[in-house]
């Protein structure tokens, strides 16, 4: 397969970025997107030009480094995927794809389509976590969950953290996110004992860190690679206002 | 032994040999833990929560890594599960057996102590996890889940779905970020170590390169702790992330940590297999498929090729017409034989002829009994992300026809040598987690890996280190404009200008492609003296090549992932050759480690106690020359050595 590659080219976060397309030809259909890339570098690097920057690292949808919004798309055109596992199968011959980084406040530009994304770890350390000591834990079987809460705060639990839910918002809001740690926290015993001070912390320091709001818009849910849903934001939204109101 | 060598093994009976450890570690108070630095580097599992227990214990944290957040380390990526002593199914388990188990399956070349040790802790690592808040599988009465894993009779596998490493490393994070928070861990991520600094023969310090930036940065402390994983990307083509790497190992090679048995690399039987040229990684199918799936070829060569023409589909191959080999040649194991086993005993078949795919390097893993058995629902709670992922790869749906499989190099069981106390050859430089070598022995089993990134990180080195530190508070923290420093400092300036002053055409990629062929060719499955002595001149070769003809394009003080590749690719040669060395040295099959001079009939394995029932660790003596082999033998007190029996 062949194709026009249209990608932002950015030397630094303080330069100016701009587009550049490149013609890539030979491409086999079961290639995946990022493997196209590693030939379009080594055909840049042969010409002698700058490779394109881009994040990723474990190829199999899980590490949620690749970050890419592609043909207006965060992550491509298919559903329910990370960059790394979209394939040009999806991309008819002949055609002009465009490629860009994340576009958000919160996650500036360091090179070409590799986004700082630090806010993220940042908003988890606020607070997205159970405060245990190592070696303080009882019996794991003492904790007793029904199987649907373990399974409920498991599909929240499957987040990568890649931001594509904040990508994809046009108010870049990074709502999707802190739902899918708070619910998957609040939904089990464990989690309780710090649920209330956890919503209030982590939407503190979200507004803190210049992520806009959430207007229930749901394009997140859309491109969320894990199919985590809008339901993570109301219980977000419960837990939250519960611990305004006990204020 | 070596006299270099002294694995510090308490004595005693076996089971006490860890109480009694701990009862002698001298003690440092929280006043003076505050005084004392650690750095570690890497954030996996091991080093995640290495950090966050040693940030709860008062020390002074730093932890470096090389992607953009701690969380995306390759832990992450561990599908089926973790294994734990705990017994919940009344299937007779217990710290013994998990123990027996992992000495087995690891072929009888790991430490008896260490092996022990890990399965004491490992029911604590189920409690730790479950208190963090990680969604493992529930049964419906609210109790934990389990599984089983290859070469084990018992189901003592911990779950969340086919995602466990990621769960179980998310709550190594947010335990990691919750000292963030508390201020007693700071963490560097983009920053790759590049050196180890000594200072009168202690590790002081580390020297890193700042991924955004291009800087060179010093950072001393009062011990260092490696977490950074294996060198299956030696490889090329693996199931490791594609930014795995063995360059902070080697940094610490050749500064005198000894690192033994290199040679002994996993080869997983369940991958999807290579498409084409234009590869770069591989895909894992996690071991949990073979609880359920079953694994076959054709028994008739004229399937095979029907097969590879598109003209029947495999569910059309009649029942008579299947080779479930592995059920045939170990009845009481069945699908479920160690990793290396059934590795093996996919390319035998392959290399018969009957590889079922156009490369004829497939055999199918098939779920059409298990569909039948359990019904969809279930077989989609126990594997349907794993069904979903092949489907997104593959175009091709295990609903409707088995998946093709074949083996990839997946796990490293080599690395930094390490006594008892996790410590190296090299006093304060500790390694945990894959980068050390010491509980697996040549094969590791299934579930097995995440055990030990935990075990080391929450449990053991904390604890451990505090001796070696009890007496160091005392010490001034590390002075890093010491001479030493500044050298180390400059020496990775050297290396970085040579890399860019070769100003070749060949991209490190290239060239690294051609390492792996060397690597899966002559110290891939199959090993002989020949192709190994071939091996190591090749890889001489191939070196001197990347020193004449690759391009690293752009500068060094700026965001540069070609130079990052080409770092790596200088230590990955180094790694190769001394894995092929290792290999050649150890005339033997065992575990991963097959030498076609050393088989019995069938093609199993033969194991030669006698001679080389020993950990094999390589002393660096400078650039160009031969390492030294010590050697550390392996006495088994506790447990009957056997021969391998996966059959009945």
């Amino acid at each position: 397969m062949n194709f026009n590659i249209k990608v932002w080219r950015q030397k630094n976060a303080k330069s100016k970025g701009h587009f550049e397309t490149y013609p890539i030809a030979g491409i086999e259909e079961d290639a995946s997107f990022l493997e196209m890339l590693d030939i379009l570098n080594e055909q840049l690097i042969r010409e002698g030009k700058d490779p394109i920057s881009f994040d990723h690292d474990c190829r199999e949808g899980i590490c949620g480094a690749c970050s890419l919004y592609i043909d207006g798309r965060a992550h491509g055109p298919d559903d329910h995927v990370t960059t790394c596992q979209l394939f040009m199968r999806h991309f008819k011959d002949g055609a002009t794809i465009t490629v860009e980084p994340w576009r958000s406040a919160a996650f500036p530009v360091i090179k070409d389509l590799v986004v700082e994304r630090r806010a993220f770890d940042k908003i988890l350390q606020a607070g997205g976590f159970i405060s245990v000591r190592t070696g303080s834990a009882q019996d794991a079987n003492n904790i007793l969950i029904p199987h649907d809460k373990a399974e409920e705060s498991m599909d929240a639990a499957a987040c990568v953290g890649c931001g594509a839910c904040v990508a994809t918002c046009k108010n870049g809001s990074a709502m999707l996110f802190v739902a899918a740690r708070v619910s998957s926290l609040a939904l089990l015993p464990q989690g309780r004992p710090e649920a209330a001070r956890r919503a209030k912390a982590m939407v503190a320091k979200m507004d803190e860190l210049g992520f806009g709001n959430c207007t229930n818009t749901r394009a997140c849910e859309l491109e969320c690679p894990k199919g985590i849903t809008v339901a993570h934001i109301a219980r977000l939204n419960r837990e939250f206002l519960k611990a305004k109101f006990s204020d | 032994m070596s006299e270099k060598l002294n694995s510090k093994i308490p004595a005693g009976p076996l089971s006490e040999k860890w109480t009694k450890r701990k009862s002698e570690i001298h003690l440092v108070s929280p006043n003076n833990k505050r005084k004392l630095d650690i750095i570690v580097v890497g954030t996996g599992l091991g080093g995640a929560s290495a950090a966050a227990a040693l940030g709860e214990l008062g020390y002074n944290v730093k932890i470096f890594c090389i992607s953009d957040s701690p969380r995306r380390a390759h832990s992450i990526a561990a599908q089926g599960g973790i294994n734990a002593a705990k017994n919940y199914q009344n299937d007779n388990d217990s710290v013994y057996r998990l123990f027996y188990d992992t000495i087995k399956g690891g072929d009888y070349r790991s430490r008896e102590a260490n092996v022990y040790r890990l399965a004491e802790v490992s029911a604590a690592i189920i409690d730790q996890c479950v208190a963090q808040g990680i969604p493992f599988a529930r049964e419906y009465g609210g109790y934990l889940a389990n599984r089983s894993f290859g070469g084990v009779q018992v189901s003592r596998t911990f779950y969340a779905r086919g995602q466990t490493g990621q769960q179980l490393l998310l709550g190594a994070y947010a335990s990691l970020n919750k000292e963030i928070a508390a201020g007693t861990v700071k963490a560097y991520p983009r920053h790759e170590m590049l050196d180890l600094v000594l200072v009168n023969g202690q590790a002081k310090g580390i020297i890193t390169r700042n991924l955004v930036t291009g800087e060179l940065e010093r950072f001393g402390a009062h011990a260092v702790i490696i977490a950074t994983g294996g060198y299956g990307n030696t490889y090329f083509l693996s199931t490791n992330a594609m930014n795995s790497n063995g360059s902070a190992a080697l940094q610490c090679y050749k500064k005198g940590a000894f690192f033994a048995n290199p040679c002994f690399a996993q080869i997983h039987p369940t991958c999807i297999p290579v498409h084409g040229d234009q590869q770069c990684k591989l895909t894992l199918m996690s071991e949990s498929l073979r609880n359920d799936g079953r694994i076959w070829v054709p028994k008739k060569l004229e399937d095979v090729e029907k097969l590879r023409k598109h003209a029947i589909k495999p569910s059309q191959i009649p029942e008579e017409d299947r080779d479930y080999y592995l059920e045939r040649r170990y009845p009481a194991f069945g699908n479920l034989v160690p990793r290396d086993v059934a590795s093996r005993a996919a390319k035998e078949r392959c290399d018969a002829g009957f590889g079922v795919n156009e490369t004829g390097k497939a055999v199918f893993l098939d779920f059409a009994d298990a569909i039948k058995r359990l019904g969809k629902q279930r077989v989609a709670e126990r594997y349907g992300n794993l069904f979903e992922m092949y489907e997104k790869i593959t175009a091709s749906s295990p609903w409707e026809e088995p998946m093709m499989i074949y083996p990839a190099i997946h796990y490293t069981m080599g690395g930094i040598w390490v006594d008892y106390d996790l410590q190296t050859t090299v006093p304060g430089l500790f390694a945990i987690g894959e980068a050390n070598f010491s509980d697996h022995g040549g094969n590791r089993l299934g579930a097995s890996a995440l055990m030990q990134g935990l075990a080391d990180g929450y449990f053991i080195v904390p604890v451990t280190i505090g001796d070696y530190l009890s007496n160091k508070f005392a010490e001034p923290r590390p002075d890093i404009n010491a001479p030493e420093f500044i050298q180390a400092e400059r020496a990775v300036r050297e290396r970085i200008d040579r890399l860019f002053a070769v100003g070749g055409t060949e991209t490190v990629d290239s060239i690294h492609k051609q390492l792996g062929h060397i690597m899966w060719e002559y110290v891939g499955m199959a090993r002989d003296e020949k192709g190994l002595k071939k091996a190591i001149e090749e890889i001489k070769a191939l070196k001197e090549k990347f020193y004449t003809s690759v391009k690293v394009p752009g500068s060094q003080f700026e965001f540069n992932q070609e130079l990052e590749k080409a770092l790596r690719l200088e230590d990955f040669f180094e790694i190769g050759e001394l894995m092929a060395r290792d290999a050649l040295n150890r005339e033997e099959s065992c575990g991963g480690h097959f030498r076609v001079e050393s088989q019995i009939e069938e093609g199993e394995a033969k194991r030669d106690d006698k001679n080389f029932m020993y950990v094999a660790a390589w002393e660096y003596k400078g650039e160009g020359k031969e390492p030294e082999l010590h050697k550390e033998p392996l006495k088994y007190e506790f447990i009957e050595v056997k021969t391998r029996n996966y059959k009945d």
